[in-house]
Formats: C-alpha cells, structure tokens, sequence
C-alpha cells in the first residue's frame, strides 16, 4: 500500500517542486541584474560638473559622507517619476545627494532641475558614457549608495519610491553612516 | 543634436536598407561603420560583441542591438581593440563593470557548477532509475491465478457460451 502511495506522490512532488521553482523565476525581474561593483571601491571619475561648467569633479566628493549617487538623464520618464522623491530625501535626510547627469545634453536637464526642484549637491555630467561604462550603469534611473570610504554598498536599478527608500536604502545608509 | 539632420533620400535609401538587413536577421552594424586594419581584426571585432550581451535588449547581442547603451559599448570595444587590448582584457573589463551578465556564455565556476553540469546529472539519475525499474521488473515472478479468479474465470467463460448458443 505504502509503495503505491509512493508511486503517485513522488512525480507529484518532483512537479510541485518544479512548479514553485519556475513560479518563483516567474517573479524575478530579468532588468535587475546584479552589480559585480557592490563592496568595491566606486570607480573613479573626473567629470564636468553639470550645473557649473569647466569645474572639475572627482571621487573625492564621495569621502566622509554617505553619498547616494543617481543616474538620471532628462530623457528618462523613470527619473521624473523619482524626482519629486529625491528632492524629498535631499531635504529631510543627511545624506549626500550626488546627480550622474548620463547621456543627456546639458541645457535639457538643466530644464528639468529648474523646472522639478534640484536635489543633488553636486551634479557630475556625463553626456557621452564615459564614466557610465566604469560605473556598469546601462539604463537610467540607477542609484548607488556609496559608504564614506568611497565603496558601493548597494545599487537600486529603477525608480525610487518612498518604499524602496524607507525599506531598502535608508537602511543601508544608517548602517554606513559615520558614528558620533 | 540627434535630431538635427535633414532626412535625404539618401539617408530614407540608408535606412529601409539597415531595416531589411535587420529583418533577414543579419549581425551587421547597420548605423555605424568601425574601420579595421585588416580582416583578422573585424572579424574579432564581430566575434566579441557577438559573444557579449546587451544589457538594454537582454536577447541580443552588443552586435545586433540597436540601443544606444550597446553601441557606447561596441564604440569602447573597438577603442580598445585599437588600443592592442586582447580579448580577454575586453572581456573581463567589461565583466569587472556589468557582471557574468555580459557574458552569453556563463563561466564555468562554482556558482554555475549546477547550471553546467545540472542536465547530466539529471540524465544520470533517470536513466538510473530506468535501469532500476526494469531490471525490477524482470525479476518480478509471473504468479498463477488464485482458485477465486479461475472459478469466476470459468464461470464468465461458461456464460460466454451460454449467451452464443441461445438454442440450448
């Protein structure tokens, strides 16, 4: 009796398995692939700053602070739709809002930031995928938190929330952010 | 900038023939041209970013698609072609900044040791449990009918002949 149980329970078993693991493949998002960049130095960069010609910007103005580090281009629905998110972290959050200007042309996005409120503290510009390669960005919105030593600790890929900013960056930038 | 050109016929001529070599599923590059030094050279060139991945059009490769992202990544290859660079320093370069993704072909590594090997494990298995169901089988002894199933054998039979013969 047993072994007959078996024989209709066992293929039932292997298939509900197959099934939940299929399932389960079915919720990821293929989009969200993962950065081999996290816990690494962030890559370094020399860019114009966006916001003032000719100035000069480095890696350095990622040391001390936490920095959130967004890729946003004018062209991209995604950065609009997380812009009025961003503006709201730069106002109530000490952390060091950094803007990746990627793939734009500066008099757009300067539309954008006059027009939506600008949250970043210093905005870098990279219209033609310089620094963007280093830094594995292939698509906009994407946001890196960088710790006060300069290492990626987490990448967001897509818009920001106030979910995804409560439930998954926040936290890591209270565990980054420098004591006392 | 990008929309500043005038559209010639020629450009129209341009385009409908990048469409129809898109179409017939040609790798060709149909909106730039790379210039090599030799033969050798392109045809690395096309053997790498036929190997590597869009991360934009998850299902071409950095040859075929048209986005934008891959053809910052196509221009970045060819510069380090001309560089001198080998293909492995292309390849892990652009595996140090996007990951194994990049790669059509995953490594082979512990973390994909089950993906590699996976499918012949699991012809192992089954054909071990086939050996096992049929050496089972034959060892089974064939068994004789117990008296109960002769009579009511027999007495089926008997009605058999009976309803065939509605004379007796």
């Amino acid at each position: 009796m047993a072994r007959s149980t078996a024989r209709y329970l066992v293929p039932l078993g292997i298939f509900m398995a197959l099934a939940t693991l299929l399932y389960y493949g079915l919720s990821l998002d293929p989009r969200k692939v993962p950065s081999p960049l996290v816990d690494k130095a962030a890559p370094a960069f020399d860019l114009e700053s966006l916001t003032e010609p000719g100035k000069r910007l480095n890696g350095d103005i990622l040391k001390g602070r936490v920095s959130l580090v967004n890729v946003w281009a004018s062209w991209c629905p995604s950065c609009r739709q997380e812009h009025g998110e961003l503006v709201r972290i730069a106002k109530s959050s000490d952390v060091q809002m950094i803007g990746f200007n990627w793939k734009d042309e500066r008099p757009a996005a300067l539309e954008m930031l006059q027009a939506y409120g600008n949250p970043y503290f210093l905005s870098l510009f990279d219209p033609d995928n310089r620094a963007g390669i280093d830094w594995g960005v292939y698509g906009a919105p994407e946001t890196f938190v960088v710790d006060p030593q300069g290492i990626i600790r987490h990448k967001r890929i897509g818009p920001i929330d106030q979910q995804v900013w409560e439930t998954e960056i926040l936290p890591v930038v209270e565990k980054y952010r420098p004591k006392g | 900038m990008r929309f500043r050109r005038q559209p010639t016929a020629l450009a129209a001529a341009l385009l409908l023939a990048a469409t129809l070599a898109a179409a017939t599923g040609a790798s060709a590059f149909t909106l730039e041209e790379f210039r090599f030094e030799n033969p050798a050279q392109e045809q690395e060139f096309r053997e790498l970013t036929g190997k590597l991945r869009c991360l934009v059009c998850q299902n071409e490769s950095l040859a075929a698609s048209q986005s934008d992202v891959a053809q910052d990544l196509r221009l970045k290859v060819y510069g380090m072609m001309k560089e001198g660079k080998d293909k492995d320093a292309i390849i892990a370069y652009l595996v140090d900044r996007y990951g194994d993704f990049v790669l059509y072909e995953p490594p082979f590594k512990p973390s994909t040791y089950l993906l590699w090997i996976g499918p012949f494990l699991l012809i192992l298995l089954g054909g071990f449990f086939l050996l096992r169901a049929l050496m089972r089988k034959k060892s089974v002894p064939e068994q004789g009918l117990n008296a109960a199933e002769q009579a009511r054998i027999d007495q089926l039979l008997a009605a058999g002949e009976d309803a065939k013969d509605p004379a007796k």
